[in-house]
């Protein structure tokens, strides 16, 4: 309670827009990293999903395990390839170059992903997948025009089309903006399984984005209660002081 | 002064200050001081190591390196662990009293299986790395010598488990590293609980 | 105390004053003391504007303390630094919270150099007798921003590189020498391992014992001739028989007190940043510096670090390369010629008039719209905002000699004013 009042005081400032490129559709998400299970469930989605191709070059598997509160044998069994040490990084299963010839470009290290572009982005650039038969992966995304990833979420989505409406801009032409995405072909999971998984999956990237933040937050709340009862006594010590001053 | 002061009062909260700004300093130093620990990636190199024997011939020595030291593994043959017996009487510490290796390694020949001698390679004086001197009576090394491990620095030697001779700089046998059998062939040195 | 104890404690006293009479023949300890310290007398009327000063002093004591201990795991190299500062973050025993008092220090600087900086405009503290506390403060300022600048690169993120191009490009502006210099500042053609590499030796080294220096004749000067005070009346005009000034309270214990508190205070406001806010907003770390330097990237939009975009937007304000950075450069350096361009016969903001109180209104708010302005983007209506209040900040300095001198004033009381 007293952690939510001090950051919402402090980030009462107006806050700089994060650099997102390609714009789009920004969908707001609860990336809350105090939610323990949410944290374990995004950390085997990543494990399974995503870290063929990507790394996490500075995330420790045995601090995920320390913060993520699992036992040793729970995590080579569910968050390690088969050959890695518990104080090994994350590393992606394939080399680099071989990625780089797949994709056109190395899929970037996503230890820092969510700090870099926020959870908000990272959670819509995961739900805006669209069909475009014009690229060679067959998806575009919204939120990173021609982004070379393929939608490797769409057994478990769906695929999903992107649907334009006609405005008129400020000079009163017209033009098409985004409007929804309409599913074409339903997936394992129904929309709402998806945005939880989704959800779950940017929760695990901010929780790997700075692992420091759990500790910190529940430490600065002593610190401060600290810090306000040596103001009590150096204050009133001041003002005990002063009185001989006229 | 005014006259309306007082001074146990003051005094008080002059001490409750100092005290507790005292108490701040020392959490405030904390973790500048904790941070001179092994990092995580300090930790994570100097985790244990897993070492294939199975190749490692009778009488052969093998050096891995362990937490930035050799750590050297020995298959001795029978005739080494005769040796290792007659030395007894000319070592400082033949029983391994002193605590220079793990609970399971302290017996006669310093080692879980007799013939693998697992010890670290760095001597107890200064912390030269000895060399292997296999051979009986060398010119260099008197004829007394019955193979072992000779310290180039300052002379100090040491039988074929790693004890030290007496009169010899060093003062202590060779520490032999916590480790632990995974299989047969297969040891790991760091550790002698947990997982690989 | 019984007749012993009494004994005892004159023993001990007398050898303790034994050791005090060795050492004092040999090193002026007492007497530096006592002139700087326990008889040191400071108007009794400060308020607290008056303690951002030693509270500078304590950042920059943090920002040594843990600079020291984040070269310990720093690589200054081109490859290596900007995952040593993720190792610092996540691998090295309490390094985030180090690194984030250093990133957090930055900022804190700033805001409390800026507020001593206002304090001193207010109360006239520039003024003679005090004009060279002045200068010496405004190198200090100048050195810090080179200190801030120099540091802001050695993370290597897309901000640390792209923000070192940008300002190393301003040389560029001079005429004949300009491109030359640029690449003699770099030591390469872009900013590279070289550049990272020098930096960083400014960064530890050089400035900081420039700063130590600096501050250390600010203090001298201004322990010769005195603290100022809000009513901006000279304490030592009016001393007692002791030699001691009547408004005068010792600088310990009670000034030493008063910081104190004042240093509390503050450690709550920095803990709460560090702790609940480290990034502040994207304020004090920057989300796009959280990616690694990319000579080949340009990120979409880049900006300073937030202390300095007032001088960034008149920078951008100016369609001209050259002039923007002339105009930049005396946006600081018309801060020099404080104690000559005011003319007015007072110093505390108390007893001026109208248009010194009005133009310092507009300076300030000025100052804060053009550091918002220098976050966004420069597109059409900000561009025209950034020029009209880059208009008032020169104003301010430029018209300062006529309005100051046409302000009418009240009388200064012959001793401060001090309520108990």
């Amino acid at each position: 309670m007293i952690r939510n009042v001090i950051a919402c005081v402090l980030l009462g400032l107006p806050t700089i827009a994060f650099a997102a490129g390609g714009g789009g559709h920004i969908e707001h998400v609860d990336a809350d990293i105090s939610n323990e299970a949410s944290v374990q469930r995004g950390a085997k989605y990543f494990v399974n999903y995503c870290l063929g191709c990507h790394s996490a070059q500075y995330v420790r598997y045995n601090r995920l395990a320390v913060d993520l509160e699992l036992t040793e044998d729970q995590l080579v069994e569910n968050l390690m390839f088969t050959g890695e040490r518990p104080h090994d990084t994350m590393e992606n299963a394939i080399p680099s170059t071989d990625s780089a010839n797949w994709f056109g470009r190395t899929p970037p290290d996503l230890s820092l992903t969510a700090r870099a572009r926020g959870d908000d982005w990272v959670y819509s650039f995961l739900k805006s997948f669209y069909v475009d038969p014009s690229k060679p992966t067959g998806v575009n995304n919204l939120v990173l025009e021609g982004a070379s990833m393929p939608h490797v979420l769409w057994e478990l989505q769906g695929i999903q089309k992107a649907v334009y409406r006609t405005d008129l801009d400020a000079q009163g032409s017209p033009h098409e903006v985004f409007d929804h995405f309409e599913l074409v072909q339903p997936g394992a999971m129904t929309p709402e399984q998806f945005d939880v998984m989704a959800q779950d999956l940017t929760t695990f990237l901010t929780y790997i984005s700075e692992p420091a933040q759990l500790k910190r937050q529940s430490l600065g709340i002593k610190v401060i209660l600290f810090l306000v009862v040596l103001f009590l006594f150096s204050f009133l010590y001041k003002k005990e002081l002063w009185k001989d001053v006229h | 002064m005014s006259e309306d002061v007082d001074l146990s009062r003051r005094h008080f909260l002059g001490v409750a200050t100092a005290v507790t700004g005292g108490v701040g300093a020392v959490f405030a130093a904390t973790p500048f001081l904790a941070s001179w620990q092994p990092s995580a990636r300090a930790q994570a190199l100097g985790a244990p190591v897993e070492v294939d024997i199975g190749k490692l011939e009778p009488g052969a020595l093998l050096k891995v390196e362990w937490r930035g030291k050799p750590v050297w593994i020995l298959r001795r043959t029978d005739v080494m662990l005769e040796r290792v017996r007659e030395t007894d009487a000319e070592v400082r510490d033949p029983a391994s009293e002193q605590p220079q290796q793990p609970e399971y390694a302290r017996n006669e020949y310093r080692a879980i299986k007799p013939e693998i001698l697992i010890v670290v390679g760095s001597c107890t004086h200064l912390g030269c790395s000895p060399i292997e001197r296999f051979d009986l009576a060398p010119a260099d090394l008197g004829p007394d010598w019955r193979g072992g491990f000779y310290c180039p620095c300052h002379g100090s030697k040491f039988d074929l488990s790693g004890r030290v001779y007496k009169g010899v700089p060093a003062p202590l046998n060779l520490p032999v590293p916590p480790h632990r059998y995974l299989s047969d062939s297969v040891i790991l040195i760091g550790s002698d609980t947990g997982v690989a | 105390m019984s007749r012993s104890e009494h004994e005892v404690g004159q023993m001990a006293g007398r050898r303790e004053g034994g050791f005090n009479q060795w050492l004092n023949k040999r090193f002026p300890l007492d007497s530096l003391l006592r002139e700087h310290i326990t008889e040191y007398y400071a108007s009794k009327n400060l308020n607290w504007w008056s303690v951002f000063g030693s509270l500078a002093m304590v950042v920059l004591v943090i920002q040594i303390v843990t600079g020291i201990f984040l070269t310990m795991s720093y690589k200054p190299s081109a490859a290596e630094a900007f995952a040593s500062v993720e190792y610092i973050m996540r691998d090295v025993n309490w390094g985030w919270l180090i690194r984030y008092m250093h990133s957090t220090g930055a900022s804190m600087f700033f805001i409390v150099v800026y507020l001593h900086m206002f304090r001193s405009l207010i109360y006239g503290s520039y003024k003679s007798p005090r004009e060279l506390i002045w200068i010496f403060g405004m190198f200090i300022y100048l050195a810090l921003a080179a200190e801030a600048f120099f540091g802001y690169l050695l993370p290597w993120g897309q901000m640390s590189y792209w923000g070192a191009q940008v300002i190393v490009s301003l040389f560029g502006a001079i005429p004949v020498v300009g491109e030359s210099l640029v690449e003699w500042i770099r030591g390469d053609y872009f900013i590279s391992d070289i550049t990272l590499n020098r930096f960083f030796a400014l960064h530890v080294i050089a400035l900081p014992l420039v700063l130590v220096g600096l501050v250390a004749v600010h203090i001298m000067a201004l322990h010769e001739v005195g603290s100022n005070n809000p009513d901006g009346v000279e304490i030592k005009d009016k001393k007692g028989p002791d030699g001691v000034p009547l408004d005068g309270v010792a600088f310990h214990p009670y000034h030493t007190a008063k910081d104190l508190v004042a240093f509390v205070a503050f450690a709550i406001v920095f803990s709460a940043i560090i702790f609940f806010a480290p990034e502040m907003g994207g304020y004090f770390l920057e989300h796009a510096n959280f990616e690694a330097a990319d000579p080949l990237k340009t990120p979409e939009h880049i900006a300073p670090v937030w202390y300095f975009t007032p001088f960034y937007a008149i920078l951008r304000a100016v369609p001209d390369k050259l002039g923007g950075v002339i105009l930049m450069g005396s946006a600081m350096i018309l801060l020099f010629f404080l104690p000559w361009l005011d003319r007015s016969p007072v110093k505390s903001i108390r007893y001026r008039g109208w248009m010194f109180k009005t133009a310092v209104a507009l300076f300030v708010v000025s100052f804060f719209v053009l550091g918002f302005l220098g976050t966004q983007p420069a597109t059409g209506a900000y561009t025209i905002m950034a020029r009209v209040f880059t208009i008032i900040y020169f104003a301010f300095f430029l018209l300062m000699p006529i309005y100051t001198k046409l302000d009418k004033t009240k009388p200064v009381p012959e001793r401060v004013t001090y309520h108990d």
